[in-house]
């Protein structure tokens, strides 16, 4: 559904994307995972084409994401994006932000915007913050919210920027479990993540991106538990025995 | 000082004819500023390269002039190329034109002061900037927006007096001619001042309330 190939990205005399091959198939979640500044991030925000690439192609269902091109808006209509800073609209209710997408980019009916919005608040556990505004909402609670956005604009799959990692630690687990219950109704995912055992048990399949690129690739379990590569296996080490 | 306020009282129904030229000068030039100034920063803001370098080019180049100048080139000038204007009309362009520079630069400020996040919020979801403008940069721009505008009306607003020398008969050329005719500088000049004051401070106070009132507003 998503495919990259050979995508190339720099800032400047900076490259950090440097040839990404990687597909994301239907109902597939796949979980990208990497050192600190390895281009994560970019490669998201890449797919969502929040960034322009100099090389290589990415297509969303054989669609080119091109920053310049008119298809873009209606690509990203069809990929959401959950943030790691939640990136909740703050002069907006729980519930507004949640209508926003459907309301004004989809152009549904109020009433009919309004219902579904409701819904996806109530299926991410916010039934009773639906007039709560952004800052007056829990870490956990804003980005339940961003969430329910993402949901509420009927994507073909979501991308998710380390979407824990600007959570306090008691906070991690009420997001893990919406996304969890997502992945068992085969919401396509890519999900960024340093939750190496959330990754184990959601993920079919996980990337491991450093130096710019895909170091190593394959199916959660086998490569979580047996690395092949010895970049894989520093980082894994890094990252689940910290100290 | 009883001679103050006897004369004050002959003095000040003249002032007042003045005074709402001055009102009238500064509430026209004023909406339009704000509105040509919004066109301003939403042209610079575009992302569209060369718009907003132009505006960039024509607005540092208005700024670059003084608003004295500015109002004799409009008065003086544009008849010479078939733009007849009266010296009314010819004011408040020349405050418009120059205080839509100050108030685009005041706004894109603003606009730029919205955090990227809320931008790429906005895209995610498919978004196109004019409605991205509309429902998440702007209300939030507006925002963190009003001291700096408010700064600038009260500045519009004094500087309306520099009108008078293109012959609008507001507040202070009714002042300057009402003090050559009566050689009563200090009371003219008093009053001329405390009049300006009893616009600028409840002018103040009111934006006072509504910068307070927004911030408690999410
Ligand atoms: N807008 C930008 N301008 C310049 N350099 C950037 C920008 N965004 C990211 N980078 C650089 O790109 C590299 C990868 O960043 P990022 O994708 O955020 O990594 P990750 O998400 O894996 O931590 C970093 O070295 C970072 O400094
Ligand atoms: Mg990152």
């Amino acid at each position: 559904m998503i495919k990259l190939e050979d995508v190339h990205k720099s800032f400047a005399q900076h490259e950090v994307l440097k040839g990404v091959d990687a597909e994301i198939n239907k109902g597939e979640v796949v979980c990208l995972i990497g050192p600190s500044g390895s281009g994560k991030s970019t490669l998201l925000r890449c797919i969502n084409g929040l960034e322009a690439y100099q090389r290589g192609r990415i297509s969303v269902d054989g669609e080119t994401v091109d920053v310049g091109a008119p298809t873009i808006h209606d690509i990203r209509t069809r990929v959401s994006m959950v943030f790691q800073r939640f990136n909740l609209f703050p002069h907006r209710t729980a519930l507004e932000n949640v209508m926003e997408g459907p309301r004004y980019v989809l152009k549904e009916d109020a009433q009919a915007a309004r219902q579904r919005a409701t819904q996806l608040l109530t299926r991410v556990g916010l039934a009773d913050k639906l007039q709560s505004y952004p800052s007056s909402l829990s870490g956990g609670q804003q980005q339940r919210v961003a969430i329910a956005r993402a949901l509420a604009m009927q994507p073909e799959a979501i991308l998710f920027d380390e979407p824990t990692s600007a959570l306090d630690p008691e906070m991690v687990g009420e997001v893990l479990q919406v996304m969890r219950a997502l992945a068992e109704e085969h919401m396509t995912m890519l999900v960024v993540t340093h939750e190496i055992l959330f990754a184990r048990e959601v993920a079919d399949r996980v990337l491991f991106l450093d130096g710019g690129r895909i170091v190593e690739e394959g199916p959660a379990g086998e490569l979580l538990r047996h690395p092949k590569h010895e970049r894989t296996q520093d980082f894994l080490r890094r990252v689940t025995h910290p100290v | 000082m009883t001679g103050f306020f006897a004369n004050a009282g002959i003095y000040l129904p003249i002032l007042l004819k003045g005074v709402w030229l001055t009102i009238a000068v500064t509430f026209l030039a004023l909406t339009l500023a704000t509105l040509l100034g919004l066109v301003w920063a939403l042209f610079r803001t575009s992302g569209i390269a060369w718009l907003a370098m132009a505006t960039r080019v024509f607005v540092e180049f208005v700024r670059g002039i003084p608003i004295l100048v500015v109002l004799f080139y409009i008065y003086f000038v544009m008849p010479e190329v078939g733009l007849d204007l009266t010296a009314f009309q010819a004011g408040v362009a020349g405050l418009a034109l120059t205080y839509s520079c100050y108030i685009g630069e005041t706004f894109r400020a603003g606009i730029e002061a919205v955090d990227r996040g809320q931008v790429e919020a906005a895209k995610s979801i498919g978004m196109k900037q004019p409605l991205m403008m509309r429902r998440v940069v702007l209300p939030q721009a507006f925002k963190i927006v009003v001291p700096p505008y408010s700064n600038n009306m009260v500045m519009l607003l004094k500087d309306s007096s520099q009108v008078s020398v293109i012959s609008v008969a507001e507040l202070t050329m009714q002042g300057k001619m009402l003090a050559s005719s009566t050689f009563d500088n200090m009371t003219v000049f008093t009053l001329v001042a405390l009049l300006y004051l009893c616009l600028t401070l409840p002018l103040n106070f009111v934006m006072r309330r509504v910068e307070i009132a927004m911030g408690k507003a999410q």
